[in-house]
C-alpha cells in the first residue's frame, strides 16, 4: 500500500463501495435493490478489516490534514459496527416500508465516510468538510418517508438546525484561524501555547462547542432529536443516535484534547455544567415519553452526558472510558432499535408503549433480547453497560470529580424507570388488542445476535477492549 | 495440558446450554446430550489425571477477568495433584449419576430442566475445584449454590419442596455472608487473591489476621457443608430427587467446605486456632448427627444426617492437620454415600416413592442387585473391612489420636459405632424381615432397570476397591504420596507400633459392635410397624425430635425477623419510605410534563435554545 494513502485506506474501501453502487444501481436487475445493500455491506465490513491490519501504526498524510492513529482506528471500528449493524438491519426493513433504493445504501455510506473522516481529520477545515458530508447525507436519510408529514417535518428541521449549528462551527473555525493563523490542529495547539489564549480564541472554541454540541445533541441543542428520530426510517434513527454522536465525539476530543489544553479547566467547567444539564433533561423528559423511538431519543441524549462525564474526567481513565463507552452504547442502541424495527403492529411499526403489552409472551426471545439491550441502557450488570458507566464514572470520581459521578449515578437511577418500564409492559402486562407481530429477517437477526454478543462480551469481559481504548487515546494525551 | 482442561468445565457448559434453549424440543432425549457430555468430561478428567499422576501441574489465566484500579483478578485455573483428585470425583461420580438419571427421572414432565440443572451443577463444581483464586472460587461456591436450591426444589409445585429449597439458600446465605467477609478481608490484608500468591505471604499476617479470615471462611463451609450450627438446611434438601440427593448433598458439593479448608490450610495453619475450632467442629457435628441418625424413620433422612456427621469426620480430619486422610475420606464418601442414595433412590422408585422405613422390609428377594449394592456400601460406612470408608475413617481416627486431643478422638470412636448403628437398622428394617408396606404396593415392587443398577454395581466396586490406595505401609499410604505436592507428608509422626494396631483393632471392634447391636435389635425380633419412630422415653424423643435445633431457630431467628419484616414491610415501607419515594416520583413526573412543553415542535423555538445555549457558552467561556 502506498504510504501516501494508507491513513485513508479504510476510508477509501467505503468510498470505492459507495462509488461502486452507483455504478450499480444502473444496472439490472431492478426489480429490488437488495444486492446492493449485500455490497455495501461487504464494503463496509472491508473497511473493518483493513482498519485490524492498520491497528497499530501511525501516519499522517495530505499534508497532515489526515492522521492515522489508534484513536482513529478505534473509532473506525466504532463506525463501521454501527454502519455493518444498520445495513444488516436496513436490509428488510426498508423493502418492508418501500423505501428500498440504490441512494439509500448510496447515502449511508457516504454518512459513514464523512463520520470516519471525522477521525482521522486533523484541520478545522478538514472536520468541518468530514461534518458536512456526514450531515448532508444524513438529512436525507431522515427524509427518507417522503409521503409522510413526520418525514418530510423529521429532515427539514434537522436541515434547517443542522445548517444553523454549522454556522456557529464555521463562524468559531474563523475565529481561531484569526487569533491563531491556521486551521491545523497542531499549529493552532502551538499558537495557543505560545501566548495567554485571547478572547478571540476562546469565542472561537465556544462557537465550535455550538456547533459539535448540536452533532452529538448536548443540551440545549438536543431538542431537533426526537423529531427527528420519530419521523426518520427507524434504521436511519440508529444510524444517527450511534455513528454520527461517536464521529461527533471523535472530533470533539481530538480538539479538546490535542488543541486547547491550555484553556483546560475552561472547557472543563463548561462541560461540567452541560453533562449535568443534558443527562438530566434527557432522562427527566424520557420518562414522559409513551412513543418508544422518542424515548430512546431523550435517552440517547441523557447518554451523551455520560459520556461528557468521560470527557470532564480526562486522562488515559476518562478519555479511554469514553471511547470504551461509545462502543457499547452503539451496541446497545442499534439493537433497542433493531428490536424495534422488527415489531409491527396493525401494519404500522410498533412504536407506542401499549405495542410492547404482553410481548414476552408472544415472542420470548425477542422480549428476552430487547430487555437485555435496556437492561444494559439501563446500566445492569453483567451487561456492558454496567462497564462502560463503571469505568466513566469511576474515572470522574479519580479526577475527583465526586458530585458529577453522584449526579450521574442518580441520573442512571432515574434512567431506570423508563427503560424498566418497557420491561414491565412486556413481561407483566397483557396484550390489548390487536396483536404485535415480528417480522422474519434473517439479516435483521444477525445484527440482533451481533449486537447482544457485543452486550455481553464487553460485559462480562471487559478488560481487553479497555485496555485497547486506554491504548488509543494515549497518542491525544501526550 | 492447557488445553484439555479447560474443555472439561466447557463440556457441561455447552450440554447446559443446549438443553436450556432447546429443552422444550430435545424433552425426552434430553440425557443424549447431558450425559455424554458429562462423559467427555470425565475422559478429560482422566487424562488430566494421569498427566498429574506423572508429576505435571498447571495454572493459567482464561481471561483476565477484572479490572479496577489496582484491582486485577483473572479467571483462573490451577490442577494439581487436589484438584486432579476432585475432579475425577466430581465428574465420575457425576457421570454415574447422570446415567443412573436416565432411569430414575423417566416419565417427569421436567426431563430436560432436571438435566439442565445437573449438567449446570457440574460445570460449576468443576470450575470450583479448578478455581486458582479465591474470587473464582466464591463465584462458583455461589453457582453450585444456586444449583442445589434449583434442584430441591425441583417439584416446586410441592409446598415442602419449595420451602426446603428456601431453607437451604437462606442458611447457605448465613455461611457465604462469612465466607464473602473472608475473602474480601483476604484482599485487604494481603493485596492478592490468587492461592500461590496468599500462600507465599501468609507469613506477612498476624496470627490474629489469619484468624478471624480463617474462621470467615470456616463460617461459609460451615454452610456448604452442613455442620454445627448450620446443619438445618441438609435434611430438608432431601426434598429433592434422590440423584440430586446423591450427587449434590453427599458426593460433591456439601465437601466443598471440606475441600476449601484444605486448599486453604496454610491459612488455618497460620492461625492455628482456627484449625483447632474446625477440629471440634467437626468431631462435635459428627457424634451430634449419627444421634440423630440413629432415629430418622425416612430412608433419605437417616442418610442425610449420616452425610452431616461424616462430613464432620473430614473436617476432624483436617482440623488435626491429617489433610490427606480427610480428602481420601471425602472421596470413598464420595462412593459409598452416592451408593447408599442411589440404593435408597432404587428402593423409593420401586415402592412408587414411599421413603418411610415404616412401610418397608422384605425388599431382598425381589430386589437382589440392590439389596447386596446397598449391603457394600453399608459396610463402607460402618467402616467395616475390608471396603473403603474402613481405611479412610481409620485413617482420620488415628490421625485424631495422635495428633489430637484424646476427647476429639473418643467422639469419633463412639460416632463409629454409632454410625454401624443407624446404616444396618436401615439395611434390616428395609431389606429384611416381613414386608410392611400395602398389599398393593407389595405386588408392584420390582428390581429397578439396568441403566440404574449398573451404576448402583459400578459404584459398590468402587467402595470395594477403593481402599487399597489408603493401605498404610512403610512409605504412607499411596493416597497421601499422591498428593504431597499439595499436603506435605507429616514428619515425625510414629505410625508403627503396638498403637496403631490397637486403633485399628478398637475400630473394627466399634463397627462390628454396632452391627451387631442392629442385629439384636431390628433383626432379632420382628419389628412392628407402629413400635419405629414413636418416642419411648425422653432421650428418644430429644435424638427423634433433632434436638429441636428446629425450633430453636425458628423461635429465635426466624419468628422475631418476620416480625421485624412485617414492621418494616407494613409501617415503615408503606408509610414512610413509600411516601417518600412517590412524592419524589409525583415532583420528577410534574417536572418531565413541565419540560416536556419546552418541546414545542416549532423549528424557531429549537433555533432560539441552540441560539441562547450558544450566548450562555461564550458568555461563560469570556468569563472566565
Amino acid at each position: 500500500m502506498d504510504a501516501a494513502v494508507r491513513p485513508v485506506a479504510p476510508l477509501l474501501v467505503v468510498a470505492g463501495t459507495a462509488f461502486l453502487l452507483l455504478v450499480l444501481d444502473l444496472l439490472p436487475p431492478r426489480g429490488t435493490k437488495r444486492h446492493l445493500g449485500v455490497v455495501a455491506l461487504a464494503g463496509v465490513v472491508a473497511a473493518l478489516l483493513v482498519t485490524v491490519v492498520l491497528w497499530g501504526r501511525e501516519a499522517r498524510a495530505f499534508s497532515g490534514m489526515v492522521v492515522l492513529d489508534g484513536f482513529a482506528l478505534f473509532f473506525d471500528v466504532v463506525i463501521c459496527y454501527a454502519a455493518a449493524l444498520v445495513l444488516l438491519l436496513s436490509m428488510d426493513y426498508c423493502g418492508r416500508h418501500g423505501i428500498e433504493s440504490g441512494e439509500y445504501y448510496v447515502l449511508v455510506l457516504f454518512s459513514t465516510l464523512g463520520m470516519m473522516l471525522m477521525a482521522h481529520a486533523a484541520d478545522l477545515i478538514l472536520i468541518f468538510l468530514a461534518l458536512e458530508l456526514m450531515s448532508l447525507s444524513l438529512y436525507v436519510l431522515a427524509g427518507f418517508f417522503r409521503w409522510r408529514l413526520t418525514g418530510g417535518e423529521s429532515a427539514m428541521k434537522y436541515f434547517l438546525l443542522g445548517a444553523f449549528a454549522s454556522g456557529f462551527f464555521v463562524y468559531g473555525v474563523a475565529l481561531i484561524y484569526g487569533a491563531t493563523g491556521s486551521t491545523a490542529l497542531e499549529r493552532i495547539a502551538a499558537a495557543a501555547g505560545a501566548r495567554p489564549p485571547g478572547p478571540l480564541l476562546v469565542v472561537g472554541l465556544g462557537l465550535l462547542l455550538v456547533g459539535f454540541g448540536f452533532k452529538i445533541s448536548s443540551v440545549p441543542f438536543h431538542m431537533w432529536a426526537p423529531d427527528v428520530y420519530e419521523g426518520a426510517p427507524t434504521s436511519v434513527a440508529a444510524l444517527i443516535a450511534t455513528g454520527s454522536k461517536a464521529a461527533g465525539f471523535a472530533a470533539l476530543l481530538r480538539v479538546l484534547l490535542s488543541t486547547f489544553k491550555v484553556v483546560q479547566p475552561d472547557w472543563t467547567a463548561l462541560l461540567w455544567g452541560v453533562a449535568v444539564l443534558t443527562m438530566t433533561v434527557g432522562n427527566v423528559v424520557a420518562i414522559a415519553q409513551s412513543n418508544v423511538k422518542r424515548m430512546l431519543a431523550y435517552s440517547s441524549v441523557a447518554h451523551v452526558g455520560y459520556v461528557l462525564v468521560g470527557v470532564v474526567a480526562g486522562g488515559a481513565l476518562g478519555a479511554g472510558g469514553v471511547l470504551f463507552y461509545l462502543l457499547v452504547y452503539t451496541f446497545t442502541t442499534v439493537g433497542a432499535f433493531g428490536v424495534i424495527l422488527l415489531l409491527e403492529r396493525g401494519r404500522q411499526e410498533a412504536v407506542n408503549l401499549d405495542d410492547y403489552g404482553g410481548l414476552a409472551e408472544s415472542h420470548p426471545v425477542l422480549a428476552l433480547v430487547l430487555a437485555l439491550f435496556l437492561l444494559s441502557l439501563t446500566g445492569m450488570p453483567p451487561t456492558a453497560g454496567f462497564a462502560g458507566k463503571f469505568y466513566l464514572f469511576g474515572a470522574a470520581v479519580r479526577s475527583g470529580y465526586i458530585w458529577l459521578a453522584v449526579i450521574a449515578v442518580l441520573n442512571s437511577a432515574v434512567a431506570a424507570y423508563y427503560y424498566l418500564r418497557v420491561i414491565v409492559y412486556m413481561y407483566m402486562r397483557d396484550r390489548e388488542g390487536v396483536p404485535t407481530g415480528a417480522v422474519p429477517s434473517f439479516a435483521g437477526r444477525l445484527a440482533l445476535g451481533i449486537a447482544l454478543w457485543g452486550v455481553l462480551q464487553l460485559g462480562v469481559m471487559p478488560a481487553p477492549v479497555l485496555n485497547l481504548a486506554q491504548a488509543a487515546v494515549a497518542p491525544l494525551l501526550r | 495440558m492447557s488445553n484439555i482442561v479447560w474443555l472439561i468445565p466447557l463440556f457441561p457448559l455447552l450440554g447446559t446450554l443446549l438443553n436450556a434453549l432447546f429443552g422444550r424440543w430435545i424433552d425426552r432425549k434430553a440425557h443424549w446430550v447431558a450425559v455424554p457430555a458429562l462423559g467427555c468430561s470425565f475422559l478429560l478428567s482422566c487424562a488430566v489425571f494421569l498427566k498429574v499422576w506423572q508429576g505435571e501441574t498447571f495454572t493459567g489465566d482464561l481471561f483476565p477477568w477484572i479490572q479496577a484500579g489496582s484491582f486485577r483478578t483473572s479467571v483462573t485455573a490451577l490442577v494439581d495433584p487436589l484438584s486432579a483428585v476432585m475432579l475425577l470425583v466430581v465428574t465420575g461420580v457425576g457421570f454415574l449419576i447422570h446415567v443412573y438419571s436416565v432411569g430414575y427421572m423417566h416419565g417427569d414432565p421436567g426431563y430436560a430442566r432436571f438435566f439442565t440443572y445437573l449438567n449446570f451443577f457440574v460445570f460449576s463444581m468443576v470450575m470450583l475445584v479448578l478455581a486458582g483464586n479465591f474470587l473464582v472460587l466464591y463465584v462458583f461456591w455461589e453457582a453450585v449454590g444456586l444449583c442445589s436450591y434449583l434442584l430441591i426444589g425441583f417439584w416446586y409445585t410441592r409446598r415442602s419442596a419449595a420451602d426446603a429449597g428456601k431453607k437451604a439458600f437462606i442458611v447457605n446465605r448465613v455461611g457465604d455472608f462469612g465466607f464473602g467477609l473472608g475473602v474480601m478481608y483476604l484482599w485487604v490484608a494481603l493485596g492478592t487473591l490468587d492461592y500461590g500468591e496468599v500462600f507465599a505471604r501468609i507469613g506477612a499476617l498476624s496470627p490474629t489476621t489469619a484468624t478471624v479470615i480463617a474462621l470467615l471462611l470456616f463460617m461459609g463451609a460451615c454452610g456448604k457443608s452442613a455442620q454445627l450450627p448450620l446443619h438445618t438446611w441438609l435434611p430438608d434438601a432431601m426434598e429433592g430427587p434422590t440423584p440430586v440427593s446423591a450427587l449434590i448433598h453427599a458426593a460433591t458439593m456439601v465437601t466443598a467446605g471440606v475441600y476449601m479448608v484444605a486448599r486453604s490450610h496454610a491459612l488455618f495453619e497460620r492461625s492455628g486456632v482456627a484449625l483447632d475450632v474446625v477440629a471440634w467442629v467437626g468431631g462435635i457435628t459428627a457424634l451430634f448427627a449419627a444421634t440423630i441418625a440413629l432415629a430418622q424413620t425416612d430412608i433419605k433422612r437417616v442418610l442425610a444426617y449420616s452425610t452431616i456427621s461424616q462430613l464432620g469426620y473430614m473436617f476432624a480430619g483436617v482440623g488435626v492437620g491429617a489433610y490427606a486422610a480427610a480428602i481420601f475420606h471425602l472421596v470413598t464418601h464420595a462412593f459409598f454415600k452416592a451408593l447408599l442414595f442411589l440404593g435408597a433412590g432404587s428402593v423409593i422408585h420401586a415402592q412408587a416413592g414411599e421413603q418411610d422405613l415404616r412401610k418397608m422390609g422384605g425388599l431382598a428377594p425381589r430386589m437382589m442387585a440392590t439389596t447386596v449394592t446397598f449391603l457394600v456400601g453399608a459396610a463402607g460406612l460402618a467402616g467395616l473391612p475390608p471396603f473403603a470408608g474402613f481405611f479412610s475413617k481409620d485413617e482420620i481416627l488415628a490421625s485424631s489420636y495422635h495428633r489430637g486431643p484424646l476427647a476429639l478422638w473418643a467422639l469419633l470412636l463412639i460416632g463409629a459405632f454409632l454410625t454401624a448403628v443407624y446404616v444396618f437398622r436401615v439395611v434390616f428394617l428395609a431389606f429384611f424381615g416381613a414386608p410392611r408396606m400395602p398389599k398393593e404396593v407389595a405386588q408392584h415392587v420390582h428390581e429397578s432397570p439396568l441403566v440404574m443398577t449398573v451404576p448402583l454395581g459400578v459404584l459398590a466396586l468402587l467402595t470395594a476397591v477403593a481402599g487399597a490406595v489408603g493401605i498404610p505401609s512403610a512409605h504412607g499410604m499411596a493416597f497421601a504420596r499422591f498428593v504431597s505436592p499439595v499436603f506435605p507428608l507429616p514428619e515425625g509422626v510414629d505410625h508403627g507400633g503396638l498403637s496403631a494396631y490397637a486403633l485399628l483393632v478398637l475400630s473394627v471392634v466399634a463397627a462390628t459392635a454396632g452391627v451387631l447391636l442392629a442385629w439384636l435389635v431390628y433383626r432379632g425380633r420382628p419389628v412392628r410397624a407402629e413400635a419405629i419412630g414413636r418416642p419411648r422415653n425422653r432421650l428418644h424423643a430429644l435424638v427423634l425430635n433433632k434436638y429441636y435445633v428446629d425450633e430453636l431457630y425458628d423461635a429465635v431467628f426466624v419468628r422475631p425477623t418476620l416480625r421485624a419484616a412485617g414492621f418494616c414491610a407494613r409501617t415503615l415501607d408503606l408509610g414512610v419510605v413509600d411516601g417518600a419515594v412517590n412524592g419524589v416520583g409525583r415532583l420528577v413526573v410534574g417536572w418531565a410534563r413541565s419540560m416536556r412543553a419546552l418541546q414545542t415542535g416549532y423549528v424557531m423555538n429549537y433555533a432560539m435554545a441552540t441560539l441562547a445555549g450558544a450566548v450562555a457558552i461564550v458568555g461563560f467561556l469570556l468569563w472566565r
